[in-house]
């Protein structure tokens, strides 16, 4: 019961202290914190690297997913604990800054808690250890860069970007299909990056997918799919040399926005409003093939009348097609999007070299393909798979593996990785601990156990003796000097994991230790967590 | 100490062992439920509908069966998507594809009580999948270049497709109207121009295929009930009231006169329009939408026959069939194509009237009529048959064929031992197991027969164990017999599919080792 005294000695209730609401303080409310960032660090664990295992889950409407992204297991975890929700944000603040490594970086976390667990039960104050993590996390971010190598590529030797992006596939499903699907990545996301800028917008690549045919069908397509089919049965499947009206505009009578009425009261205004909706529909096909056009693609749907005009002009027509698939398209093929018929221009039609539909399976699935763009610099990764779950799990891969390839042209620094990395930076780390003094010193030692764990979770997960193998690797890398010692998870028979080809993205790692480092002290300085009753 | 709620209310958590057997426990209870259907004598399955009128199902087809079920295993639901996914992609192989994903599951659960990592048997199982896709399709035989050949190997894997489901009793009737209907297509999987048209009554082999097209409605009060040499228009309009498009138009009158003048003019719209459309030279119009009593009259007057109504499947296909194009403008009489078929003319099936287009003049498009006694074996019938269709249109286009009657499996399993031989390691155990599963299915084509599985697949082996051999089960003498001469083939396609759906599937379940699964949503919140 929180009480506080007033000026005469009265006793006054601040916080009333009732059955429904919780209350831990202290160094109980720093333990139960903990354990829950424990927790939640262990459910992915089992699911850190080319050996881990996956989840299912199981959402609130009964679907199920299957999954090794942590992200995206914590995302559909429906978590209710505040510090469970933190590991969440972490998880979630790795994929949109990084797009790979969320499992890593949880892992990382919740062995630093773990760590912390130990030094509090010692007596030492949390603020002091925190302290100590950001100091050595400092050490560690350094000696990460003076490992890294730079990686050097052009468009033309794709070959270090094609292994990087293979290393973060081998852990996902589709790892009998990492090399072509690591080739597609990077094969999509140096179509459309500015190399002079060193930046891609990842936006430009459409990852579409659909269930059926195997994973080995899965290609990259320059051009655009688009879900949708000619409006009218009968028209062309396939236009070569296209250029492309883009609309924004129904094909219909105008709808003017201020309320009006037309009142129709002889029988002349009945017929002139009758010529006027032909001549509007007429007009409107009319201006499409002005301007030169050989194929519509509308925001809107159309009339029947205007649909069988067009079909009549030979005038092919995509109809209700997306406002993010109309971008696409617009940038795709260089054309501008029209929002009035009045406005279409010869310049602003969109130019492709082959549009055409294709239809899947024994179902009436078609999709339409926009290839040989004006502009080369909007792909798609077009996604086939056994089943549903199979696609939706290859997507988030191969989003995994276009931030991987977009971070090395971003950044084309290197460490490696089978957890040698976190071992070379475990034993600089502990060799600078020894040179602080304080109680900070236990933090920094403490920091370099947390970053064993990730290769001990990475050895345990291939099934080999987890401290048996860290020592070795650790005695090893510090008798011969050479940082690129790690977990020998596929058994291939070095521990090099610049023979195995095992590389991680410099970027990566930093801010995966970074990210790790912050939360964990956010979460130490907790000392009172409230819970309010439901309600 | 404990920790607080990590999950939310009834938010469900299960790890390690337990998931592993909560998720193959589910995938085989599927496995066990789609078994008994398998093969020739397979048995069938009632399922009964929750929603009101509890309409009954019956049907051998594993897709249908999976997709009716209300499941609450996620494992379970994977092996209902790859059957879902398979039904769509090749149309066959539904029961297949389930049977052997469970059964691989089985194996790998034995694998694991006896501590071998996941991970080892899912490489094992990629091994020996890719082996035996490989042993498959070194014996799958193509005949696309001998016309002949090609004929009779459509029909054998029509007649095996068939030989499971009600239609058996008819299958060679069956199988030659599938053939003859997918190969009036010409290559293209576009099964829409198949018609199906079911009518109650009479028996199974009075179902017939028509070359011409058949279209479930009634012609126009008064006009003729014969056409030869039409010419038809097809057309979407609106031949009610042609509504005023322009948006905010209303009627507004003073006087009763006024009304009538407009109403006349209105009606002499529609008489315009009317007569733009016989202008074009018909003497036949399908509309899609309504045609009023009005215009009808106006058709009959002009001696054009009137259809309306048509949905548009109808439609679509009708203008496929004839040849013309769906019109929703009148204004150019000269550049419209119009459709033409030799005769129109009214047709009884049943009691039914029905209108009939013969001579069309394209081929592509052409009507199966089924007849049966309820609908529920029409139902089943429509079913079996679209099986069939869409297994033959998927040979069109990959014309390699297999044997059937389990010589794929024998195959695939020889050859995957073999590689289990050679293989050092662990994996040779999951390559083991992956063979063990293959023979799961011919087994239970015996055990379905009512035969001794055992001595037959042993049987099997051995005959299978010289090279080239052809033998696979008979079940209709009981016997290890010659497929090649009982003419029991399937489609390589469905095959491969079944072997890689099924491996994935497998492979994605085996991968799991941890299920949570969130509440239920409640109705109520978060609406």
């Amino acid at each position: 019961m929180a009480l506080a005294f007033d000026e005469y000695g009265r006793p006054f209730i601040i916080l009333r202290e009732q059955e429904q609401k919780t209350r831990l303080r202290g160094l109980e409310a720093q333990k139960a914190n903990i354990a829950a960032g424990k927790a939640v660090a262990r459910i992915l664990r089992t699911s850190l690297g080319p050996k881990g295992m996956d989840k299912m889950l199981q959402s609130p409407d009964g679907d199920v997913i299957i999954t090794n992204d942590g992200a995206t297991i914590l995302e559909q975890m429906d978590v209710d604990n505040q510090i469970a929700k933190l590991m969440v944000e972490l998880s979630r603040s790795q994929d949109y800054e990084i797009g790979d490594g969320t499992t890593g970086v949880v892992v990382l976390a919740g062995a630093l808690l773990e760590q912390a667990e130990k030094l509090l039960e010692r007596g030492i104050h949390p603020i002091r250890v925190a302290e100590g993590y950001e100091m050595a996390s400092r050490i560690a971010v350094e000696h990460m860069e003076k490992i890294s190598h730079k990686f050097e590529f052009s468009v033309t030797d794709t070959e270090p970007l094609v292994r990087t992006c293979s290393t973060t596939l081998s852990s996902k499903i589709v790892s009998r299909q990492k090399r072509e699907l690591a080739a597609i990545a990077v094969n999509a996301v140096l179509a459309v990056a500015d190399l002079e800028r060193k930046d891609v917008n990842l936006d430009l690549i459409k990852v579409e997918g659909k269930v059926g045919g195997k994973l080995e069908d899965t290609e990259l397509i320059h051009g655009i799919i688009v879900d949708k089919d000619m409006s009218h049965p009968q028209m062309p499947k396939q236009i070569k040399d296209a250029k492309i009206a883009i609309l924004t505009c129904p094909f219909e009578p105008p709808k003017p926005k201020t309320k009006h009425k037309v009142d129709i009261d002889t029988v002349e205004k009945f017929q002139t409003l009758r010529h006027q909706e032909q001549k509007y529909f007429d007009d409107m096909v009319q201006k499409c093939k002005d301007v030169g056009a050989t194929l519509v693609i509308c925001q809107w749907g159309f009339d029947d009348e205007a649909n069988h005009l067009l079909m009549h002009r030979n005038l092919p027509a995509v109809r209700w097609v997306g406002g993010v698939e109309l971008e696409l398209i617009a940038i795709a093929t260089g054309g501008r999007i029209v929002p009035r018929f009045q406005e279409l221009t010869p310049e602003k039609l969109g130019k492709a070299g082959l549009v055409r539909e294709k239809s899947f399976g024994t179902t009436k699935e078609r999709m339409l393909y926009i290839e040989r763009c004006a502009n080369s610099k909007a792909v798609t990764i077009f996604i086939r798979g056994g089943n549903k779950m199979m696609v939706e799990e290859t997507k988030r891969s191969v989003h995994d593996a276009l931030c991987v390839a977009r971070n090395l042209i971003r950044n084309n620094s290197i460490v490696y990785g089978g957890g040698s990395a976190e071992i070379a930076c475990s034993i600089a780390v502990e060799a600078a601990a020894d040179r602080y003094p304080g109680v900070e010193q236990y933090a920094i030692r403490a920091f370099a156990e947390a970053l064993d764990y990730v290769p001990m979770a990475l050895a345990e997960n291939s099934g080999l003796q987890p401290i048996d193998t860290l020592t070795a690797v650790k005695a090893q890398q510090i008798k011969e000097k050479n940082p690129h010692c790690g977990i020998d998870c596929n058994d291939v028979g070095t521990t090099d994991m610049r023979e195995q080809n095992v590389f991680e993205t410099l970027i990566g790692k930093q801010q995966q230790i970074l990210l790790a480092t912050q939360v964990v002290k956010m979460i130490l300085k907790i000392d009172d967590v409230i819970t309010p009753s439901e309600f | 100490m404990a920790i607080e709620r990590l999950l939310k209310d009834d938010a469900t958590e299960e790890k390690g062992e337990r998931a592993r057997m909560a998720s193959f426990i589910g995938a085989m209870a599927i496995a066990d439920l789609v078994k008994t259907t398998l093969g020739p004598k397979g048995m069938d399955k009632i399922l009964q509908s929750t929603g009101r009128g509890r309409s009954v199902t019956v049907t051998n087809d594993g897709a249908t069966i999976l997709k009716s079920l209300h499941i609450d295993n996620p494992a379970a639901k994977v092996l209902v998507d790859i059957s879902k996914v398979q039904d769509d992609e090749v149309g066959d192989g539904t029961t297949s594809v389930v049977v052997l994903a469970g059964e691989l599951l089985r194996e790998a659960e034995k694998l694991i009580n006896v501590k071998i990592h996941p991970m080892t048997i899912i490489a094992g199982y990629r091994m020996a999948a890719e082996c035996a896709r490989d042993a498959l399709s070194k014996r799958a035989m193509n005949n696309k270049d001998d016309q002949e050949k090609y004929r009779a190997d459509l029909l054998k894997i029509a007649t095996t497709t068939l030989c499971s489901k009600i239609l058996a009793q008819d299958k060679e009737h069956f199988a030659t109207l599938a053939v003859d209907a997918v190969l009036r297509l010409k290559g293209s999987t576009n099964l829409e121009s198949i018609q199906i048209i079911k009518k109650p009554g009479g028996s199974l082999s009075d179902s017939f295929l028509d070359e011409g097209f058949i279209l479930d409605k009634k012609i126009g009060i008064g006009q003729p009930k014969r056409i030869e040499n039409a010419k038809i228009l097809v057309a979407n309009t609106a031949m009610d009231t042609d509504k005023v498009k322009i948006y905010g138009a209303r009627v507004r009158v003073d006087s009763m006169a006024k009304v009538a003048q407009i109403e006349a003019a209105e009606k002499e719209k529609m008489r315009e329009k009317v007569q733009k459309i016989v202008a074009h030279g018909i003497n036949c119009f399908v509309n899609r939408q309504l045609i009023y009593n009005f215009p009808e009259e106006l058709f009959a007057e002009a001696g054009v026959l009137a259809i309306e109504h048509a949905d548009f499947d109808g439609i679509e296909r009708l203008a496929l069939v004839t040849g013309g194009e769906i019109a929703s403008t009148f204004d150019n009489p000269d550049s419209v194509k119009l459709g033409q078929c030799k005769c129109i003319e009214e047709i009884m099936i049943g009691e039914d009237k029905l209108i009939h287009f013969s001579g069309v003049a394209m081929g592509q498009a052409c009507t199966i009529v089924l007849r049966g006694a309820s609908s529920h074996v029409l139902d089943e019938a429509e079913r079996s048959l679209h099986d069939a269709l869409c297994v033959l249109s998927q040979t069109v286009n990959d014309s390699r064929v297999i044997y059937g009657g389990g010589w794929p499996e024998m195959v695939m399993t020889r050859e995957v031992d073999e590689l289990a031989r050679q293989t050092p390691g662990k994996k040779s155990h999951a390559i083991e197991a992956f063979s063990r599963a293959l023979r799961v299915i011919p087994t239970t084509i015996a055990d379905n027969a009512g035969l001794d599985s055992a001595e037959l697949v042993s049987r099997l082996r051995a005959a299978h164990h010289q090279s080239d051999s052809t033998a696979g089960i008979d079940v209709i003498s009981g016997d290890v017999g010659d497929m090649d001469k009982l003419g029991i083939s399937e489609a390589f396609k469905v095959k491969q599919a079944v072997l890689l759906s099924a491996t994935e599937a497998a492979e994605m379940i085996l991968r799991v080792d941890e299920i949570i699964s969130c509440a239920p949503r409640k109705r109520e919140d978060r609406m």
